[in-house]
């Protein structure tokens, strides 16, 4: 056998078969739903039966200002639903975690759990309890402020077109910031001994070996973390809902792409639901996150320089 | 032996069989119903009564769950499973279910005389040619007080919209209670204890409601805003905070004693008298001037219809026609507190509160919410919208016009009247 001429390389089978079952399940419970979904938002439901509309559904999402009015309004506080993500849980993410990474930290095993615990509630805990500690009836949110003489910087949060959408989003800031956290404590702990030693050997230490050293080298992490919080955050829905309602009120300030697709799609009260809309706005929101991740994989993540130890 | 075992079961089984059989010559008649709280009342009070009368018929009543029970009646119906009686939703939900030719028509059961228009409109065809549901209950909208702090503060019952603010300055000066309790986080109960609670007293009920509908009046006429102009003037006499305060806190903040005055709806009536500790009164929507006439919201909430294809529809229509005579009334509203007997008929009823509020009918005219019927089917959905600034009106988003005209604007991109 050995003395015949060398044959083709085989065809390797093994590689079919052992991705085969991932890509099966993330098929059937991914990609074909995703595809329905874009299918969806090209028919339109006339007499009883789904006729083909080609892009009809997106030019009433656009055009008649009663659907635009609302979409642009949803869009407008993702984005600052996501912004306040960025500048808020990411950076405390950040702090936390470098404070946890320091050897002189007592405790760092409690409080890494204690901030990580939030993260594993669920949202309908999360949206209730805050809803109950921000109520101005049986709050304690007013009560400690008035311990502490700031009773009149009260206000029913909630209830404020002006700040609902931004407490709403440091509610979620609180309960996400775990996930920053332990990523970038992930990565801190993986920096060297030896780069750290050569940094201190020349002279750089404290803030400097933070911002010099350690920064530059968690820089990937950071990233990862923003699009995990970027896609995170326009897919949200649960927190709103919980804590304001489908009609995202006090006059849609909440309102965000995944609290309009579901008053769409499912309709709320007398409005019935229209399935093939909610799927013209679900088709929006993937090409909004599409371009996001892209925008990262491409421009970003090309340029993140990479050290190897 | 085992053989003279299974003889012996099976003869057994033979025999129950038949007298199975005997039984079931009984006519069974089953009921759809979301309403499971309702299951002791109608199994102990009911049906024994309905078979007391009715030898030969036995009545099952067989709910499921509210949140099911739509897509559930639907299979079922699909399946040709479904019980012979219906419970009815109102207005499109069982419209719809007519018209696919679920649900027979019963314009002519004896019985159907017991109604008035209003109360048949919640399950008649647009044109009201053809009524296909027997109006069961309704809830009636109006103001539930604190009738020891009225008496500790000296305040009479409020008739006119004067004496109502008048009323409501008093408890406010005299600081001890919030002097009404509601609240606009949760959207709804600004729209449907405040706007249609008072609403009707402006736009005279049933006449203002079917000229919306007809296309005759608009949402901007002075009669629908102002309303809104009188919701804008709430505001004050609101508790601290009401932005962000709940239907449930709004609830627990009048039972609990702290608030005199609550815009209520009648279904409370049950759950209040379990839990407030002091006496509670009610008035009707305070009117302009003393001496006009009244108008309320009585808003059909419930009926019960035949499945088109049930195999009994003889001892059905039987049953419904019960269902539409005083003496169902008189069972179903002692029962249940604050969901009203629609019968022409009065009720005779035991709770003093429920008395009260169904005693306006005799001196007020009734009406529904004017967003349900025809209105409350397109996108943007008017009754979701009057949500939205109801509650934009009392927080001061929105001023008044603004709000109506945003509605309008809303209702005319999809309504177009019949002219």
């Amino acid at each position: 056998m050995a003395a015949q001429t060398r044959p083709k390389r085989p065809i390797r089978w093994h590689i079919a078969v052992f991705l085969a079952p991932a890509v099966l399940v993330y098929t059937a419970i991914m990609i074909l739903p995703l595809a329905g979904t874009l299918q969806l938002s090209l028919f339109r439901n006339i007499n009883q039966s789904q006729v083909f509309v080609g892009m009809d559904n997106f030019r009433t999402l656009f055009g008649d200002p009663n659907w635009s009015a609302g979409f642009w309004n949803a869009l407008r506080n993702n984005v600052w639903f996501f912004i306040i993500h960025m500048l808020v849980q990411n950076p405390i993410g950040v702090l936390l975690a470098a404070l946890l990474s320091s050897p002189r930290l007592r405790f760092a095993a409690f409080y890494r759990t204690a901030i990580f615990v939030p993260t594993i509630l669920s949202f309908v805990i999360v949206g209730f309890a805050w809803k109950l500690i921000l109520s101005p009836l049986w709050g304690v949110s007013p009560h400690l402020l008035d311990l502490v003489g700031l009773k009149s910087l009260f206000t029913p949060w909630l209830g404020k077109e002006q700040y609902a959408l931004t407490a709403l989003s440091l509610v979620s800031v609180w309960q996400f910031i775990g996930i920053p956290m332990m990523l970038i404590y992930a990565a801190l702990l993986s920096i060297p001994d030896e780069v750290i030693e050569a940094a201190e050997c020349d002279g750089v230490t404290g803030m400097a070996q933070f911002w010099k050293i350690k920064l530059p080298l968690i820089l990937p992490s950071i990233g990862i973390i923003s699009i995990l919080t970027f896609v995170g955050n326009f897919n949200a829905f649960d927190l709103i809902y919980t804590a304001q309602g489908a009609l995202a009120g006090p006059n849609y300030s909440t309102d965000i792409l995944g609290t309009f697709l579901y008053r769409a799609f499912f309709g709320f009260q007398l409005q019935i639901g229209d399935p093939n809309m909610g799927a013209a706005i679900a088709t929006m929101m993937f090409l909004i996150i599409l371009a996001g991740v892209c925008v990262y994989l491409f421009l970003i993540q090309t340029r993140l320089r990479r050290y190897q130890f | 032996m085992k053989t003279k075992l299974l003889t012996a079961l099976l003869l057994g089984t033979s025999i129950l069989g038949t007298t199975g059989m005997a039984l079931a010559e009984d006519v069974t008649l089953n009921i759809e119903s979301w309403r499971g709280d309702d299951l002791t009342i109608w199994k102990d009070k009911l049906i024994p009564a309905f078979e007391a009368k009715n030898p030969g018929i036995k009545v099952v009543f067989a709910p499921s769950a509210p949140t099911e029970y739509d897509a559930a009646l639907g299979a079922k119906l699909t399946a040709g499973s479904a019980g012979d009686l219906i419970t009815c939703r109102p207005f499109d939900k069982s419209l719809v279910l007519y018209q696919k030719g679920n649900l027979a028509d019963l314009s002519a059961l004896p019985g159907m005389e017991n109604f008035s228009p209003v109360a048949k409109s919640a399950w008649q065809t647009d044109d009201g040619k053809a009524t296909f549901c027997v109006p069961m209950a309704s809830v009636i909208h109006g103001f539930i007080y604190n009738k020891d702090a009225f008496d500790k503060l000296g305040i009479k019952v409020p008739i006119t919209n004067e004496e109502f603010y008048a009323a409501l300055d008093k408890i406010k000066a005299d600081g001890t209670y919030i002097p009404m309790a509601m609240g606009t986080k949760d959207l709804w109960e600004a729209a449907t204890m405040g706007y249609q609670n008072i609403g009707p007293n402006y736009w005279k009920g049933e006449e203002g409601r079917q000229a919306l509908i007809k296309g005759e009046q608009k949402l901007t006429d002075p009669q629908w805003v102002e309303p809104y102009k009188e919701l804008a003037k709430w505001k004050p006499y609101l508790g601290d905070g009401f932005e962000a305060q709940t239907y449930p806190d709004s609830q627990n903040l009048f039972t609990l004693g702290r608030a005199a005055i609550y815009p209520a709806g009648s279904w409370e009536i049950a759950l209040f008298n379990t839990q407030a500790q002091f006496k509670m009164g009610a008035f009707p929507p305070p009117v302009q001037k003393a001496g006009d006439t009244c108008y309320i919201s009585d808003h059909t909430d419930i009926g019960m219809g035949l499945n088109a294809a049930s195999k009994h529809p003889e001892e059905a229509k039987k049953f419904l026609s019960w269902v539409a005579s005083p003496d169902f009334a008189t069972i179903y509203a002692n029962a249940l507190p604050g969901f009203f007997s629609l019968n022409n008929t009065p009720v005779k009823m035991e709770d003093p509160l429920a008395q009260e509020f169904v005693s306006w009918r005799g001196k007020c005219k009734s009406t529904i919410r004017s967003t349900y019927q025809i209105l409350g089917r397109g996108t943007p959905n008017l009754e979701n919208e009057t949500w939205v600034e109801s509650a934009n009106v009392i927080n001061g988003t929105d001023t008044p016009e603004v709000a109506a005209k945003k509605l309008q604007d809303g209702l005319d991109s999809w309504y177009k009247p019949a002219k």
